[in-house]
């Protein structure tokens, strides 16, 4: 079983890293959701498999042994809602990275740099929308 | 209640206030009673830990190596000081430089975060528990990085998201394998099971932290996202970048690197050492190519981590002590120099070299003020930089390490040619354009001033900073009496 998995995570990091290496940035995106579960399962791996019950006090207040152990599944459950949280964040970062930049390719991505007076101009899309919903009158 | 636990409330409750209010003024107001709240807490559990030795927390009295664990040694509680002075400094220029469209975007509550992400990580006692601190202070240095939706912030920000996305997972993956073959988490529970494992798995997860870590600390060959993302936003914004985000992955290789993978020297610190000649060297010959003030600054930034990561390598007392200084020195003399960029910009309206000038005919003051935090970047007496600079040098000659000492020093001297071009561009040549210069800059050099005279104060009177600077040395190359302090005295 390990071993299966062992080859399952190398095969999802090669196709994740492959993925990120693309110019696509919605590949990158994919690439990286394809790792994160590379990893994600890696740490599964990593806390011992096998036939155990889960960590429940039966009735009697005693656990049925062997016991599985709980904190991989609580530190994976950690790491993909963190990656969910930046993949929602990665996702309208590139919406917004085409609607100002005119592109999603990493290549063809202009290497802009137009160091703007200190407060620089905000956008003015986003800007007097979400001054609405912010400032109560 | 212990004060290691104030560090966090206080940015955390700073954050949440700001939230409520949403108004920019009262937010500015806020934000800087914030950060004097902060350094005032950062100043008890620094006297805290001074007095009474290492402290620790566990939260929810779970005990030590599965509960949730906060530790505060020397390093730590410095690096939480010398953060929250960065903290104070941003917050007296966001005051008075107000830029309402993104204090309405949420530029206070997420600077606030960003503070308790990484006030978090300098105490965490925890490896995985240290991963998601670096989740908070990611995602609200993502925002920031972005706020506002600039052209140059989005082209930046893609490039500073990418390469924080691979470096979290790179670190995931070195937490799981490290838990997988210990079956450890916490940090001093970590130090006394890594050495039973197998050199080579030891090594190879060290290689693995020093790449996650290397990719957040911006050091050669992985520092080329730095310059494309910081100059991007605001000055207010990358001040506070510039100051804390690259010290906190320097944080973690510091404390990694002395508590968990120390069997085998002779080829991790070795690595190490090699990294930092080689992100001082590139990271000053390319400063000194920039044509750009806050991109040169960039490099420069890029290239002085180099010196803390020797300290780091060549792993003797007086090495850590120099790099612990060095860290602490240069948080306020990058911010000082990224915040002088931003009042340099505001008075001649571009921070492109070739297009500024004049500015010691019309403000010699401001030419005085550049040139404090320049030369202690460069390491002259008798600024901070120069002590800095010197114990590096001296325990890289005890040592041996002569090679890596030329460099240091031939880089000090790069840095010292590099600012005096800038001194000569922006100051000494004549206005390209001969645009009048706008008055009215005064409170914006007050933060300037407040980290220019801390930076001169430290270097005339450097013996408490030097000696608390020996003391987290010698916590970290002695780190019984940490685990002591974690895991209680009977283990």
């Amino acid at each position: 079983m390990e071993v299966l998995l062992a080859f399952l995570v190398g095969g999802l990091a090669a196709v994740g890293v492959y993925l990120m290496l693309r110019p696509h940035l919605i590949q990158f995106l994919v690439g990286f959701l394809v790792l994160g579960n590379a990893a994600n399962l890696l740490i599964f791996t990593a806390g011992r498999l096998g036939s155990q019950f889960p960590p429940l006090v039966q009735r009697d207040g005693g656990l049925l042994e062997p016991i599985a152990n709980p904190l991989p599944q609580a530190l994976i459950l950690t790491a993909i809602v963190i990656g969910f949280g930046l993949a929602a964040f990665g996702i309208v970062l590139f919406y917004r990275a085409e609607q100002g930049l005119g592109t999603l390719s990493a290549e063809a991505m202009p290497e802009v740099f137009e160091p703007a007076p200190a407060p620089s101009p905000v956008d003015q899309v986003e800007a007097p929308r979400s001054e609405k919903e912010r400032v109560p009158a | 209640m212990s004060v290691l636990v104030l560090p966090l409330l206080v940015p955390l409750s700073t954050a949440v206030l700001c939230l409520v209010v949403a108004q920019p003024r009262v937010q500015r107001t806020l934000g800087l009673l914030g950060a004097l709240a902060l350094l005032a807490s950062a100043l008890a559990l620094l006297l805290e830990v001074h007095r009474r030795g290492i402290q620790a927390v566990q939260i929810g009295n779970w005990p030590a190596p599965f509960g949730i664990t906060f530790v505060a040694d020397h390093l730590s509680a410095l690096m939480v000081f010398a953060s929250s002075v960065v903290a104070l400094a941003v917050a007296l220029y966001a005051l008075a430089e107000p830029d309402p469209p993104r204090e309405r975007l949420g530029y206070h509550p997420l600077s606030y975060f960003l503070l308790f992400g990484v006030n978090g990580a300098f105490l965490t006692g925890d490896i995985f528990n240290m991963y998601v601190w670096f989740e908070v202070l990611l995602l609200s240095s993502f925002v920031l990085m972005v706020l506002g939706n600039g052209r140059a912030q989005l082209a930046g920000g893609v490039k500073y998201f990418a390469v924080s996305l691979f470096s979290s997972v790179l670190f995931l993956v070195a937490v799981g394998l490290l838990y997988g073959s210990t079956g450890a988490l916490n940090l001093a529970d970590l130090a006394t099971r890594v050495g039973e494992l197998p050199l080579g798995l030891q090594n190879a997860l060290a290689m693995l932290f020093l790449t996650a870590f290397g990719l957040k600390a911006a050091v050669f060959p992985f520092f080329f996202w730095l310059p494309a993302s910081y100059p991007a936003p605001p000055v207010a914004i990358s001040a506070l970048f510039a100051g804390l985000l690259t010290k906190v992955g320097v944080y973690a290789l510091l404390r990694v690197f002395t508590l968990l993978f120390t069997q085998d020297p002779a080829f991790t610190h070795g690595v190490i050492l090699w990294v930092a000649g080689l992100t001082l060297l590139l990271g000053v010959l390319l400063a000194l190519a920039q044509g750009e003030l806050r991109r040169l600054l960039s490099f420069q930034l890029v290239s002085h981590i180099g010196y803390m990561l020797m300290g780091l390598g060549l792993l003797t007392p007086l090495a850590l002590a120099g790099s612990v200084f060095y860290a602490l020195n240069h948080m306020l003399v990058i911010s000082a120099l990224f915040l002088l960029a931003g009042l340099l910009d505001r008075l001649q309206g571009t921070s492109v070299l070739v297009r500024m000038g004049g500015l010691y005919r019309s403000h010699p003051g401001l030419a005085l003020l550049f040139l404090l935090p320049a030369f202690s970047l460069a390491g002259l007496p008798p600024f901070s930089g120069f002590w800095a600079k010197f114990t590096l040098a001296a325990a890289g000659l005890e040592a041996g390490a002569y090679a890596i000492v030329g460099v240091a020093l031939l880089v000090g001297l790069l840095t010292l040619l590099s600012m005096a071009m800038v001194f000569a561009e922006v100051f000494w040549k004549a206005s390209p354009e001969g645009r009048s210069v706008p008055e009215g800059w005064g409170r914006l050099a007050v933060p300037v001033v407040l980290l220019a005279v801390l930076t001169l104060g430290i270097g005339l009177w450097a013996e408490p900073l030097m000696a608390l600077s020996q003391q987290a040395a010698r916590e970290l190359l002695e780190p019984t009496p940490y685990i002591q302090a974690v895991l209680g005295v009977s283990r």
